[in-house]
């Protein structure tokens, strides 16, 4: 099993790391034996088996429409690498969120 | 506009609509963080929404069983097994790098909701593809004015339930598109499920809108899809989706591309422009790389909990226009005024109509007086100081002819002003209920004085009684003209 070149840079690309090219070539060889290996499951015939939607075999964990505590203002900002007291401040956002 | 309208343009406009809806919950749909609108910037935030490391997520069963009611009601299939799956992508809105959302298994799919154009233009049933249940993210601010270099982040709205309600390509003009809106806003408010708020972005519009357009040949032409986003009320779905179809028929007969030409397309309606601008196109921006969320458990629905909810939910607005009609004796388009104004008129409309036990006059009041009264206080109907039994006593008393209409009106604007009962008003306006007697009195003596008019009606002319109706009323200003007519008429007949 061997990745392209060019899939190991679009994954790097959506997680947002910025690789060189010796890094790219690095990576490109040490996923390809992951992805590789991971593939072994794929000898196994799972026609007849559900797909798993959870490790655990339990459903239906629900809570009450019941408010709790937030966190004071301060305690929620005080681990962000800047903020001005009230918001989190991030380098300029321009455009559209992604939410959809 | 009707369908005509439509038809006189040399295509057809296809349209397809992503709603987003808040749902009533008090708290978030992950955290008991509350989803207040309007509060101070991130003080509604806890290690849940906001992406702490070791923090776990709990569904809130509310929010669960406020999307199910949503997709009942739209005719929806309910999965008997559903499961959230994470939707990857980075933004400083969303703290976890990932919104919790649905992607194969949504909890609904497959509904349809009518839209009836009540001045007979169209009836349109429009499929549901799907009803799914996510959180929303947070808010970002940037103020480009101030020229900084910094956005602001709340994350108040992050983890905040939406459902999402993805609609066919059904649609056929702005026009359908902004009154099936309308239809689905009222559904959902009349369920409880959303106050579909969109100045407090409790709900949200995108639209995917192109073109069908026929060839000489016989062939139909398609415009590539465009999504339009940014639209802040229904009218500006209207304009936006009119002027994205004239721009797209401009741009084909300039470049003929067609669908699958080129990539799908967002625009961005400018409000006070009145135009669609192209936005920026997000590299790969549709690679999301879902997988379900180990954080949460799936969900199971039997029977038992479908029916449930169903009981619980109460008659929709399009079966409430038809048991108002014919329940109150009333017309299709009146029954489709007062539904439309929501649950509280109806129940208020129904509770006058009970007292007054006729539904007509009560509708006639109601859409005269009280609604046009509501317009221009810009008040709901539970803080309008004519309460029903008040309102039922004023139409009874005109009924019985106690006072006329235009009296009646007087009456109903000073109960509005002071907010006191009918005999209060009647009092302290001086209005004296002139009672049977009085008025066959009263009328002899017009009589009496005008031999002229008594000899004019027994000649054959009636309407020659309208001139002692100036006279009873300077002998008594609070006797009814029609009264005084109608008995004058009798006392002449029995001469
Ligand atoms: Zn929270």
């Amino acid at each position: 099993m061997t990745l392209a070149r060019q899939d190991v840079a679009k994954v790097a690309m959506l997680a947002r790391l910025e690789l060189s090219d010796a890094e790219l070539d690095t990576m490109t060889s040490e996923l390809s034996k992951i992805v590789g290996f991971v593939s072994l499951l794929d000898e196994l015939d799972t026609a007849a088996v559900p797909p798993l939607a959870h490790p655990l075999d339990t459903q239906n964990v629900f809570r009450d429409d019941e408010p709790a505590p937030s966190l004071t203002t301060a305690a929620a900002l005080q681990s962000a690498p800047r903020h001005d007291g009230e918001f989190f401040l991030v380098p300029a956002v321009l455009g559209e969120s992604g939410a959809a | 506009m009707t369908a005509s309208a439509a038809t006189s343009e040399p295509y057809t406009t296809v349209i397809g609509l992503e709603v987003h809806v808040q749902l009533q919950t008090r708290t978030k749909l992950f955290c008991g963080c509350s989803t207040r609108f309007g509060a101070a910037p991130n003080t509604q935030v806890c290690p849940v929404c906001l992406g702490l490391p070791g923090s776990l997520p709990v569904m809130n069963r509310t929010a669960f069983t406020l999307a199910l009611k949503a997709a009942l009601a739209l005719g929806c299939r309910i999965a008997a097994f559903t499961k959230w799956d994470r939707k990857n992508y980075f933004y400083p809105d969303l703290p976890k790098g990932y919104q919790i959302s649905q992607y194969d298994l949504p909890f609904s799919s497959d509904g349809h909701l009518e839209v009836t154009d009540p001045k007979g233009g169209f009836v349109r049933n429009v499929g549901i593809v799907r009803v799914h249940l996510e959180e929303d993210a947070g808010k970002s601010m940037h103020d480009e004015a101030a020229g900084t270099a910094d956005s602001r982040i709340d994350l108040n709205r992050a983890g905040t339930p939406l459902c999402e309600i993805v609609t066919q390509p059904d649609l056929r003009s702005p026009q359908e598109a902004r009154a099936w809106l309308n239809e689905l806003k009222l559904l959902l408010v009349y369920l409880g499920v959303s106050d579909c708020n969109m100045q407090e972005g409790s709900l949200r519009v995108d639209a995917n809108v192109n073109l069908h357009i026929p060839q000489p040949d016989g062939r139909i032409a398609k415009t590539p899809i465009v999504e339009i986003k940014n639209m802040n009320s229904f009218r500006s779905v209207e304009r936006a989706l009119a002027y994205e179809a004239v721009r797209q028929y401009d741009e084909w007969q300039a470049t003929k591309a067609e669908l699958g030409t080129t990539p799908k397309q967002t625009r961005g309606w400018d409000d006070p422009a009145g135009v669609t601008r192209a936005q920026r196109h997000k590299e790969e921006s549709s690679d999301y790389r879902y997988f379900p969320d180990p954080d949460l458990v799936p969900v199971t629905v039997d029977e038992r909990q479908l029916a449930e909810v169903r009981a619980s939910m109460g008659e929709p607005p399009a079966v409430l226009r038809g048991t108002l009609a014919a329940k109150w004796r009333i017309s299709p388009y009146d029954a489709d005024v007062l539904v439309n104004q929501g649950r509280d008129i109806v129940a208020y409309f129904e509770d006058v109509a009970t007292r007054v036990g006729e539904g007509k006059v009560a509708s006639n009041w109601l859409q005269q007086d009280v609604l046009r009264t509501l317009n221009e206080r810009g008040e709901s109907i539970d803080a309008f100081p004519v309460r029903p039994e008040a309102l039922a006593d004023l139409i009874g008393r005109v009924q019985k002819g106690e006072f006329d209409t235009s009296r009646g009106r007087e009456i109903f604007a000073e109960m509005l002003a002071s907010g006191r009962s009918v005999a209060d008003v009647v009092a302290s306006l001086g209005i004296a209920v002139v009672d049977d007697a009085d008025l066959v009195a009263l009328c002899r003596e017009l009589l009496a004085e005008n031999p002229k008019i008594v000899a004019d009606v027994r000649g054959g002319k009636e309407q020659a009684a309208a001139g002692l109706i100036g006279q009873a009323k300077k002998k008594n200003p609070n006797v009814n003209p029609a009264k005084v007519r109608q008995t004058c008429l009798e006392l002449i007949r029995a001469m």
